[in-house]
């Protein structure tokens, strides 16, 4: 008996591990044989530390960590689900009897909604798991039943949230001072038991399982539009920050292409008698380049170049100079901003508001940029500058001034040029990406933090 | 080989699964350190499965902390290989001594004297004995005779090379030493890797260990936590002082506070006499919890400002700092 049922589990954690491989988690035998032995250690019943067990064998990073979370979540959600199903006519046995408090929530129009919004209130404000999916059962009842389901869970969270009158930092809307304020990341929380609740109603309803969607990939992408999480802008900086630091030293560390330091190996020698045993080798200094940036922030790439700008300024010691620019029609320097504003958020409001780069029509004119750059700043590149470019390279249709772009490039050491849009989209519509390409050093598509860490990385190397 | 049997004899009696993890935890709070439930799970597992954990997060966490309290609960010897750039096999694994073996060798050919040609073989032989290998950390800790805990600090640190070097030690707690043969463990040491995160290290290199990540603590435990190292620090004054800390570590720093610093800082308080954190103390005591020039403007404008101004005015401190 115990025997099947350790099968029946290993089946499942294969399973489960195939789903985290194609979520891109690099998972071998080994993680999967580490996880079958880690899980012998951990109580079944103990959701938490199960969960724990299988992170600790499963996911490497933290970015696994994060995706793992969000797969463990799916994946054993639906396999409780398509078990259930499967025992249709037995019972409904599979939601360790809080049935029961959906069926008081089915008995009905009882439920006050104004002491339901305080209850959940109060269970987001203590972080009560238990407490928010019973009350998320609720709150799908009770709304549920005014025939305003969508039929998208997507869309009924929302609706459900803003006719509970959930928004985060605020107070009932009474303003009662019992009222506790909820936060980001309790709300977050309750909707995602919203979203649970939505999807089982669903799974009852049409009784089979929704097709397995991969994970949007927007979870891994650069911000690119301005409504995503601050936060998460944020603390992809501050990682890409402590990693590009220390990029320097790997190169410092390799092998290949050492020069033996004669003087120190010498000197080491002393010790073996004057036979050099150990050899010293001469340390290699990474290059700190001097850079110019120009970064389009017309509406369509804004966050993207932002962001970019706001890497490059928190890395400003890696490089022996840094100047940027902003341009839409005509370019401004914001290297004095950067240097003031720590926060991303402060800075990006700045530049919009008085970069003073949008003239009249306020689309992008590549051609006059490169005309400006080259009367007024092009004096100070020397062959030791290098100078990148952030733009998709639509022009909208006006003159590109390719032979501008050529001369600029030639005063330059290095040009790079960064397209935030995928190299599949380059030379549609009204891109002119073939027109600059062959005058840069290189041109790389970056729309992900991987992207840009290699470009950064390329930028910094000896 | 030896020791596979012990661990699955440890696994005996631990058979209430219930208790293995709380039972970690409770080693680790005796020995002064206060672990989260994944922590105390993680440790637990790496004891029962015999596997090197990896342990990220930012600095100043208590990663190496960890290791120590763990060396502490289980009342293993900790062995320490501190890593750095350019950090080699000669430094962490063992290293000839080429000095003794000139000696030898010199004294050998003037003992054999003028047909000292047939003795080189034996010399040969003997020179590349126990007795002229220099042990470092990693090759102590594995020949060591009791089980210890090892901690490779920083491994983020060190080059590519030296991490696949690693893993011969990490997957089957063994050494290689050409002159000498295979060196086995005689038990298997409870390894800890700790990384800043500073580089991707390699898969092969995750894919041994058990990966754990620590993050700041909640505020309760940190409280908890700066209680237990100054213990004669009032409980209102820590939660202030953690909630304090809280808001440093919110800003964009170049480095922010980490809990050994909250825990320096307690116990200057407690020095200075403090009754309350208000913005004199704070301005004056500031620099212990951060180290940068530019760091100190930046906290002394947020945080500093934010604070009651002098001591006494409890009614209007509370309405600006709630």
């Amino acid at each position: 008996m115990a025997a099947a049922g350790n099968d029946l589990i290993a089946d499942q954690l294969v399973s489960f591990c195939d789903e985290l491989r194609e979520e891109g988690l690099a998972i071998g035998t080994a993680e999967i044989l580490d996880s079958f032995a880690a899980v012998e250690h951990v109580p079944w019943s103990d959701r938490a530390q199960f969960r724990e067990a299988l992170a600790a064998t499963l996911a490497k990073s933290q970015e696994d960590r994060h995706l793992f979370d969000r797969v463990f979540d799916r994946w054993f959600f639906r396999a409780a689900e398509l078990e259930a199903i499967e025992r249709e006519g037995i019972d409904g046995e599979a939601g360790d009897g809080n049935q029961n408090i959906g069926e008081a929530g089915d008995g009905g129009e009882r439920i006050d909604v104004d002491e339901l919004i305080e209850m959940i209130r109060q269970a987001i404000a203590d972080g009560d798991e238990a407490a928010m999916r019973d009350l998320a059962q609720l709150a799908v009842a009770a709304f549920g039943r005014r025939g305003q389901g969508s039929g998208v869970v997507g869309v009924d969270v929302q609706r459900i949230r803003r006719s509970l009158g959930l928004t985060p930092g605020s107070s009932g809307a009474d303003g009662a001072a019992e009222d506790v304020e909820i936060d980001r990341e309790g709300l977050r929380r309750f909707e995602s038991h919203l979203r649970r609740e939505l999807e089982r109603k669903l799974i009852e309803r049409t009784g089979k399982l929704p097709p397995a969607r991969p994970l949007a990939d927007l979870d891994r992408a650069l911000p690119t539009n301005p409504t995503q999480d601050l936060a998460a802008v944020h603390r992809s900086v501050t990682m890409l920050k402590r990693r590009l630091a220390t990029l320097g030293n790997e190169h410092r560390g390799r092998r290949r292409g050492r020069v033996v330091d004669v003087r120190r190996t010498m000197r080491a020698s002393l010790e073996t008698g004057g036979v050099p045993l150990t050899l010293r080798y001469r340390p290699k200094r990474p290059r700190r380049p001097e850079i110019y940036v120009l970064c389009d922030v017309s509406t369509s790439v804004t966050s993207a170049s932002v962001f970019f700008l706001s890497v490059l300024h928190a890395l400003h010691d890696s490089f022996r100079k840094l100047r940027s620019f902003v341009f839409i029609e005509r370019i401004s320097e914001v290297t004095e901003t950067f240097e003031r504003e720590r926060d991303f958020r402060k800075i990006s409001e700045r530049i919009s508001q008085d970069g003073g780069v949008a003239d009249i029509s306020g689309y992008t004119d590549y051609g006059r940029v490169w005309l400006e750059f080259l009367e007024e700043i092009s004096a100070d590149l020397d062959p030791r500058s290098t100078v990148i470019v952030l733009g998709d390279a639509r022009t909208n249709g006006r003159d590109p001034h390719a032979a501008a772009f050529a001369r600029l490039t030639e005063r330059a050491g290095r040009t790079f040029w960064l397209n935030p849009e995928p190299r599949l989209y380059w030379n549609y519509g009204d891109s002119v990406m073939a027109a600059y390409e062959p005058h840069t050093t290189e041109a790389f598509e970056c729309w992900t933090t991987k992207h840009l860490e290699h470009f950064v990385d390329v930028v910094a190397r000896p | 080989m030896s020791s596979l049997p012990s661990t699955a004899a440890g696994a005996g009696p631990e058979q209430p699964a219930g208790t293995g993890f709380e039972a970690t935890r409770d080693a680790l709070a005796a020995a002064g350190y206060l672990a989260d439930d994944s922590a105390s799970l993680v440790s637990h597992l790496a004891q029962r499965l015999g596997k090197p954990v990896l342990v990220e997060g930012p600095a100043g966490v208590g990663k190496t902390e960890l290791a120590k309290a763990l060396s502490r609960a289980t009342g293993r010897p900790l062995i320490r290989l501190q890593c750095y750039e350019g950090l080699d096999e000669a430094k962490a694994l063992y290293e000839w001594n080429y000095r003794k073996q000139l000696l030898r060798i010199q004294a050998e050919s003037a003992a054999a004297g003028p047909d000292g040609a047939p003795a080189g073989d034996a010399v040969m032989d003997d020179i590349f004995g126990e007795e002229f290998l220099l042990t470092r950390p990693l090759l102590a800790a594995i020949a060591s005779d009791e089980p210890v805990v090892l901690l490779i600090d920083e491994i983020d640190k060190t080059d590519q090379e030296f991490e696949a070097m690693l893993l011969e030690v990490l997957s089957d707690f063994q050494i290689s030493i050409p002159e000498l043969g295979v060196v086995e463990a005689q038990s298997i040491p409870l390894v800890l890797l700790t990384s800043n995160n500073s580089r991707e290290l390699t898969e092969a290199l995750k894919r041994r260990c058990l990966y754990l990540w620590l993050d700041y603590p909640s505020i309760e435990r940190e409280v908890e936590i700066v209680r237990l190292h100054a213990p004669d620090l009032d409980a209102d004054l820590a939660r202030r002082l953690v909630e304090v800390i809280g808001m440093v570590r919110e800003l964009d720093l170049k480095k922010p506070p980490s809990i050994a610093e909250s825990i320096d800082w307690a116990r200057a308080l407690l020095l200075l006499g403090a009754d309350q954190i208000d913005a004199e103390t704070f301005n004056r005591t500031m620099s212990i919890i951060v180290k940068h020039r530019t760091d100190l403007d930046l906290v002394a404008e947020r945080v500093g400002m934010r604070l009651p101004a002098a001591r006494g005015s409890d009614g209007p401190a509370a309405a600006t700092t709630g």
